[in-house]
């Protein structure tokens, strides 16, 4: 039955562990504003059409 | 397509500005402009996002010119290095989700920006850019060109980046690592008290939950022992002292239990109990990022100003840099920084930050002029008398009236309900000893602590966070930010409601003009134009700059009676303007309106109304309030208006004028001294001190972002009628506390009955602790909850 001692050794362990890596989250300050990446996240990634207005300005300057 | 708002602001557009462009329209040009730079740079998903996001685009010609100065530029750098800078800038505008899409696309914008971040809550952009190819300068001018006007004042300047408190959170994860831990620990105990495997182990878990119950016990608790250390030797009796005692009993006697084997103690509860009261702490915690409740004169400082140099040249200076016989240029909006005397021909300045008053007062050369006046108008140069720190406002706020913090600090409910808590519970704990010490020493030291740890005061301690958090949230929600959770309790406790005039029960928009009368044609209006343009009278110049702009013509007669009106002669035309006694062709005389009358070519046409806006709702409010609270109305202009305020306000109401900022403050600590419990609403500078002499002072601001003086809670101006609502709500919160507490007790008493009479089995115990916590806590929410929402059912009267 010692195998108990192994068991709850590993399990603080694994508990010490997750403790640890909440500190390090919070302090990182990723909790520091928990509203804007929820919206970040909802902005579509832009199609990159190949642009006119793009080429026109260019060409302007080479005027 | 809405035809009747603006397509970029969302503002009604009128007539005949309209501008259309790409079949959209628009309420002016600026508006145009920002949707013209989105459209070109392919950016236009900025109004898909919602409707009418943007803001017009204020004029800002020359005023970021300090931001050439290096010096200036350095300490407003979050971080320097030769490829790379990072600024923070503070967006007061910064409102929706487009908000944070567009200025997270700077980069699209201007070459030479690398990222740009938005923090959403504390409406601030972070942006990393690359100086060889932009400088600060050009940033802040590209965000104010598309209505995201950074706002830097003097305040930035001086306490560059704040340090974020985390502490409290990692005290909750260590207390909920030892909680957790220790209760999954505890389980077999709690269930198998007498077999041959728990004996065989019992002191490997008890030794191991003594272990882990200490970071929670050393770390996670200090809050309390601090304060309660601080409490006694202040001679208060806080809420905090049975609190660590109860934690320090526990611990104890837990740790002697597992020493002499007596039991496997009380670490379970005492890691509990920690957590709960520190997640009580967090909730009560919440915080408006977004608001500053501490702002002095700083906030309202520009950074730099423009100086005139001896060769005619012009630079910019840091304010802290003037000096004495300098000559600075202010610009149209500019606000004063120094006091000083004015060199151009004249100048018209507004005070209202510094009186409430909002008539711009008009300066001739020579003239003394004050700081914290904000220039109308044209640039004017002003030679400086005095240093920033030496100038009237200044010397006004680090005044000590000013300064001083109310000293008699308010009483919280729990501490007023633990002074006689702490010392009935020492009290009982002491003579139950004394009684059993002489019959079993035993049994004597088990009755101590078992009263210490049972009646330790967890509900008292975690009620009032709780109701308080929650409230503090629904208020938040109804645009009523207050600083923090005592701001309720004293909100309760109010008996006086004090309001300023200016801004506070009217609105400080543009008093309204209206014409009643004949309509005027062109011809007409050009005449009346021109014949108020040599008026210096206040109400001329508010005339004059409500009637659309017309050909300049010079009357060939002018004259102007001193408290009646102008006669001119303009082309040939006679024009009356003023007072019903000098047409003398009035008959109704009425004290609610200003009116300015119209009489030409010896016809009387009308009449120009000038409004003074009462905000909505206020007699009903006044009416409300007058029966339960004294009020009074302190204001710092001349009493013109007393008789319309008398008819149209209770009895009751007191009212006080030509009361200068230091004589409010007097006024409130006069009502102090008779041992009323004052609550002070303004909103300019010139409450500042007043709202802070107050038990409370409230801020009241058309737009929460921009600023308002220090105080205990900014209430948005469109919510003025509720305050009401607000004053009964409050008192509804403590309601609840107190409900919470009666349960709370008689849990304890409960719990404590079987305690005592040794019926109560550890495994019970477990359950009741947290279960008692969680009846109480969802209680005081859902309390809070109906209180609100039967609140809002009611038409608000």
């Amino acid at each position: 039955m010692s195998v108990i001692y192994i068991l709850i050794t590993i399990s603080i362990i694994v508990a010490v562990f997750f403790l640890y890596a909440f500190i390090k989250a919070v302090r990182s300050g990723q909790y520091d504003d928990d509203y804007t990446p929820s919206v970040r996240i909802l902005f579509d990634d832009e199609i990159k059409k190949p642009n006119k207005n793009q080429i026109k300005t260019i060409e302007e300057k080479q005027v | 397509m809405d035809t009747e708002n603006c397509f970029h602001c969302g503002n009604e557009i009128s007539k005949k500005d309209e501008i259309f462009f790409d079949e959209k329209s628009f309420c002016c040009n600026g508006c145009k402009t920002v949707y013209e730079i989105f459209s070109q740079n392919d950016l236009t998903c900025y109004y898909d996002f919602q409707a009418a996001p943007g803001a017009t685009p204020q004029d800002i010609q020359g005023k970021y010119d300090f931001l050439d100065n290096e010096d200036i530029v350095t300490k407003l750098l979050e971080f320097q290095e030769d490829t790379t800078h990072i600024v923070s800038l503070y967006i007061p505008h910064i409102h929706c989700s487009s908000c944070i899409w567009i200025l997270e696309n700077l980069q699209k914008l201007q070459s030479g920006i690398v990222t740009s971040q938005v923090n959403f809550p504390e409406k601030k952009v972070r942006v990393t850019f690359q100086p060889e190819q932009t400088s600060l300068k050009k940033i802040v001018e590209l965000l104010s060109s598309i209505g995201y006007e950074p706002y830097i004042s003097l305040e930035n300047f001086d306490n560059g980046k704040k340090d974020i408190d985390r502490s409290l959170i990692y005290k909750i994860g260590v207390a909920f690592f030892c909680f957790g831990n220790i209760m999954l620990l505890s389980f077999p105990e709690y269930f198998e008290v007498e077999e041959y495997w728990i004996n065989e182990y019992r002191g490997f878990f008890r030794w191991l939950i003594f272990g882990i119950s200490l970071p929670s016990f050393f770390y996670s608790a200090s809050g309390y022992y601090v304060s309660a250390y601080k409490s006694v030797k202040s001679g208060l009796l806080n809420i905090d002292i049975p609190i660590a005692l109860g934690i320090v009993v526990m611990f104890v006697r837990s740790t002697v239990d597992i020493v002499f084997d007596y039991g496997q103690g009380f670490f379970d509860s005492m890691t509990g109990l920690i957590f709960f009261m520190l997640l009580g702490k967090l909730f009560q915690q919440k915080t408006y990022a977004f608001l500053s409740f501490e702002r002095d004169y700083k906030s309202y400082f520009p950074i730099a100003i423009t100086k005139v140099l001896a060769d005619g040249s012009e630079t910019s200076v840091q304010v802290y840099d003037i000096q004495k016989g300098d000559r600075l240029l202010i610009r149209n909006q500019e606000l004063i920084p120094v006091d000083g005397i004015l060199i151009s021909e004249n100048a018209y300045i507004d005070y209202s930050f510094v009186t409430g008053e909002a008539v711009a007062i008009e300066k001739k050369s020579g003239d003394k002029i004050f700081a914290g006046g904000k220039q109308m108008g044209k640039i004017i140069e002003m030679e400086v008398l005095f240093s920033v720190s030496q100038s009237y406002l200044t010397q006004l706020w680090s005044n000590d009236v000013f300064q001083k913090k109310v000293e008699v600090k308010h009483k919280t409910v729990t501490d007023k309900i633990s002074r006689y808590f702490t010392p009935a519970l020492l009290g009982l704990a002491f003579f139950s000893f004394l009684y059993w010490i002489f019959i079993d020493t035993n049994t004597a030291f088990n009755v101590f602590t078992a009263i210490l740890i049972v009646a330790c005061p967890c509900a008292l301690a975690l009620t009032a966070p709780f109701t308080l958090g929650n409230v503090l949230r629904i208020l938040g929600k109804r645009k009523f930010y207050l600083k923090n959770a005592t701001v309720i309790e004293q909100l309760a406790q109010v008996d006086t409601l004090v309001f300023d005039k200016t801004g506070t029960i009217t609105t400080n928009k543009k008093t309204a003009i209206t014409y009643e009368g004949i309509p005027l044609n062109e011809h007409e209006l050009k005449l009346l134009n021109n014949a108020l343009r040599g008026s210096n009278h206040p109400l001329s110049r508010r005339l004059y700059d409500f009637i659309p702009a017309q050909k300049k013509i010079n009357p060939t007669h002018f004259e102007e009676i001193i408290g009646k009106g102008i006669f001119a002669e303009i082309e040939g035309n006679t024009i009356k303007l003023g007072s019903s006694q000098f047409l003398k062709t009035m008959t109704e005389n009425t004290h609610k309106k200003t009116k300015v009358h119209v009489e030409i070519n010896g016809v009387y046409k009308g009449s120009y109304v000038f409004n003074n806006q009462y905000r909505e709702g206020l007699e009903q409010l006044f009416f409300q309030l007058a029966k339960k609270y004294d009020l009074v109305i302190l204001s710092g202009d001349n009493d013109g208006e007393r008789k319309i305020l008398e008819k149209m306000l209770p009895e009751s109401t007191i009212l006080v004028f030509n009361q200068r900022p230091e004589e409010k403050l007097h006024y409130i600590e006069k009502l102090q001294n008779q041992g009323k419990n004052v609550m002070m609403i303004g909103d300019g500078l010139n409450d500042s001190g007043a709202l802070a002499q107050s038990n409370i002072g409230i801020s009241i601001s058309e737009n929460v972002n921009v600023f308002s003086p220090a105080c205990d809670g900014i209430l948005d101006a469109s919510q003025f009628s509720k305050i009401g609502f607000f004053m009964r709500y409050s008192k509804n919160a403590m309601k609840t506390i107190y409900m919470s507490f009666a349960l709370s007790l008689a849990y304890n008493v409960v719990g404590l009955s079987f305690a005592v009479t040794g019926n109560l089995s550890p495994l019970v115990a477990a359950i009741i602790m947290p279960l008692s916590t969680i009846t109480i806590v969802s209680f005081v929410t859902i309390m809070t909850n109906i209180y609100a929402r039967t609140d809002r059912s009611r038409p608000v009267p």
